[in-house]
């Protein structure tokens, strides 16, 4: 299948280009930027005038839930929820059941992934057995059946010696570690954040020094150990800055923010809002804002998703013992973009941070346009607004705090190895 | 925002919270009470406000006491009482609350009285149960316990007549306290002058300064010409939370004595929500003391929550069926 995408504002900020450029593809690669090579006649031709033509989106991680929590979310569902957010290469995260910790759960989950060809879902490995935090998990075999890193998912490893161990076993292979700073005992039994509006509701209250408690110990075991660490999910204004301190002073550490972080703050938990429980808990405005000048300065060169994906019954309880996450492979675009809207960030920087920037994090070759590049391509129109309607999306988990919200940004097409997967006027 | 606790005529709904209450409304709870306080002393202890209708006492915490005040008023007004005690382990059998609570509807309950473990269970049952159901929140996790407070506040009025020039103290751990919570609500919206919360800083809140009160460790400090202080208990488990180091020397800093009462206005009252620990939060001097009200909350309960129940059921007159 050969495929021209013409008249479109092309925006590859990997190689700064963002131009008036024609795209073509032949097969699963990008053969043409600009002018389609001699004889090449394209079987479809889609008109992008006025619309961007971006690099697919990565997405360094998503809780696809499936084996095991097929209630909540199936690889199937999530792929197409993937394909219609323009997110075409997928982390998902180890906490599955059985626990992406031996070779035979990637191998199932690859497969499977390969057979909906929707979206690209890589694996990240189990960092510890079972996510247990004491054992580590056989990462030599799991590298080779293709895990692309390895995180214990939002459990908490046992002690601080289990995590130099990791780093250390990680870092013999290569492997970069994603790292959720969370001090346990400091978390306890909490479920929103340690201000105002917990002390108002009586909600058990998580503590900023929760996460730049564990910032300060993983930078720490970082330098000592030379592991590439990557941190997951930041919520707090100390842990932006102390992780771009550690930038400035040459450790290449890496971090990434879940989108929903760089809108929603404590606020809008008021009310018992459960939509908007989510670990790590949203901060202040102060945070917010501290997130997002990191996310413009680069010190967090990825937004993620943090997509968690449930069924009704895991909200439908009083907050405290409601399931955080909320399903967002859908909103990811639309929340970047508001971004640019909100004048936080640039286009082509907005895009670098959910393409890019989170491949180049892995060293991965995706989320770029370049001849010989896999033609993985998200068209979208910036004038045009959407909502999202909680009831028409394709995740099977309908639990987000941004029902009815207004996006910029209306995606047109979505391109996955040179294939159309998502196209607006089928949906 | 829409506040959930009242109708579209701004009449009390639900009782789930102090919150978004105002003033004039915490006065007509106050007036309400205050007409049925005299009932007991009555030959005949009874009023037909409620007569025909169901009330479901739903307690998920177990509290004997608690439970019975509303019991107790809930047929004073002459309504049927259903009793569920509920334990946590119950319901993670399997159950989940949303069934639970569905179950009960079937039984055509008007109002639910609930107890519940979990901060906002009180407002996650008023928003998924039937319309025609009136909540009345009897304690939820660390978020509220609004009865509690009102039956404050009636004491006080009581003793003190105006809430304004008042001087109000409340001493020991706040942090895990819904009574303080609904209490410093309340004080705040009825216009005292002034509300402190008094312990050390591991059972206060860190963000104290959102609830609008002034914060002191030192109890003789924090009590100084105070009107009201009020103590509140102190859980025996806290003691393993590395909160405290051992009750003695709370007692020590924070338990309250004749002596150290002296630095409070010369007519100070002293409450405590019960259960009290004596030679914990207080001496018995002072918990049977002149000053001490805390007899007279209890039985000062009972007609704060026939206020609080008859004005929900009223409400629901509002909805078109029988009044």
């Amino acid at each position: 299948m050969s495929i021209s995408i013409i008249n479109g504002r092309l925006i590859d900020p990997a190689h700064g280009i963002d131009d008036q450029l024609d795209l073509h593809i032949d097969g699963e690669f990008v053969v043409a930027v600009g002018d389609a090579p001699a004889e090449f006649a394209a079987a479809e031709v889609i008109d992008a005038r006025g619309c961007v033509v971006s690099p697919g989106l990565v997405d360094l991680a998503a809780s696809l839930r499936e084996p095991g929590y097929e209630h909540k979310a199936t690889l199937a569902s999530e792929a197409a929820a993937a394909a219609r957010g323009g997110i075409t290469t997928v982390l998902c995260t180890p906490d599955t059941n059985p626990v992406i910790d031996n070779s035979a759960v990637v191998e199932l989950i690859h497969r499977m992934a390969r057979k909906l060809g929707q979206t690209r879902i890589l694996t990240t490995g189990a960092l510890t057995r079972g996510l247990m935090g004491e054992q580590l998990s056989e990462m030599a075999a799991l590298k080779q059946a293709g895990c692309v890193a390895v995180s214990n998912a939002r459990a908490p490893l046992a002690s601080t010696l289990v995590e130099r161990r990791a780093l250390e076993y990680a870092a013999t292979f290569g492997l970069t570690v994603f790292l959720r700073p969370e001090d346990r005992h400091l978390r306890a039994a909490g479920c929103a954040h340690e201000g105002a509006i917990a002390t108002r509701l009586g909600l058990p209250a998580i503590p900023s020094a929760a996460e730049s408690v564990a910032v300060a110990r993983d930078l720490a075991l970082a330098e000592h150990t030379q592991a590439k660490v990557h941190f997951r999910a930041l919520s707090t204004l100390s842990a932006a800055r102390m992780i771009h301190e550690a930038q400035a002073a040459g450790l290449a550490v890496t971090a990434d923010v879940a989108a929903h972080q760089l809108h929603l703050t404590e606020m809008d938990v008021d009310d018992f809002n459960a939509e908007c429980h989510v670990s790590p808990p949203l901060r202040t405005l102060t945070d917010r804002d501290a997130l997002r000048r990191a996310v413009a300065d680069g010190t967090i060169a990825a937004i993620c998703s943090d997509h968690q994906p449930h069924e009704p019954d895991a909200k439908q309880r009083p907050f405290p013992e409601t399931e955080p996450g909320i399903s967002c492979l859908e909103t990811l675009l639309g929340l970047t973009l508001r971004l640019v809207e909100e004048k936080v960030l640039d286009l082509p920087t907005a895009l670098a941070r959910v393409t890019s920037g989170p491949a180049d994090i892995l060293g991965l070759p995706y989320g770029r346009l370049r001849v010989g590049s896999p033609a993985d391509v998200c068209i979208f129109d910036p004038q045009r607004h959407w909502t999202l309607d909680v009831s028409k999306m394709r995740s099977e988990g309908h639990n987000t705090p941004f029902d009815g919200w207004d996006f910029p940004g209306r995606i047109t097409h979505t391109l996955f190895n040179g294939r159309v997967v998502y196209r607006a006027a089928d949906d | 925002m829409h506040n959930l606790q009242l109708n579209e005529h701004g009449r009390l709904r639900h009782f789930l919270t102090i919150e978004g209450l105002s003033r004039e409304l915490l006065l007509q709870i106050l007036d309400t009470a205050e007409s049925f306080a005299a009932l007991p002393g009555r030959p005949v202890k009874k009023v037909p406000l409620l007569r025909g209708r169901i009330i479901t006492n739903l307690f998920f915490e177990n509290s004997t006491r608690t439970r019975t005040t509303f019991e107790l008023a809930a047929k004073m007004l002459s309504a049927d009482v259903i009793n569920f005690n509920i334990s946590t382990s119950a319901t993670t059998k399997g159950e989940t609350l949303l069934d639970t609570l569905r179950n009960i509807e079937a039984m055509h309950s008007d109002m639910f009285v609930v107890r519940h473990a979990q901060s906002g269970a009180a407002h996650f049952i008023a928003r998924n149960a039937s319309p025609r159901v009136s909540v009345i929140n009897a304690g939820d996790g660390r978020h509220a316990h609004p009865t509690q407070a009102m039956l404050d506040m009636f004491t006080i009025r009581k003793h003190k007549g105006d809430f304004t020039p008042l001087r109000v103290a409340i001493v020991g751990d706040v942090l895990h306290s819904r009574v303080a919570r609904s209490q410093i609500l309340a004080l705040n919206t009825l216009g005292v002058s002034e509300v402190r919360i008094v312990g050390p800083r591991t059972l206060l809140p860190t963000e104290a300064r959102a609830l609008g009160v002034h914060v002191f460790h030192d109890l003789a400090e924090g009590i100084r010409d105070v009107d009201v202080v009020i103590m509140l208990r102190l859980q025996n488990e806290r003691m393993d939370g590395a909160l405290l180091p051992n009750e003695h020397e709370y007692f020590r800093l924070y338990g309250l004595t004749d002596e150290r009462l002296e630095s409070a206005k010369p007519d100070a009252i002293v409450m405590h929500p019960g259960p009290m620990n004596r030679g914990i939060e207080m001496d018995s001097e002072v918990a049977d003391g002149p000053r001490s009200v805390i007899l007279q909350q209890v039985s000062y309960g009972i007609a704060v929550r026939m206020a609080v129940m008859s004005m929900a059921m009223q409400s629901q007159a509002d909805l078109g069926g029988e009044a």
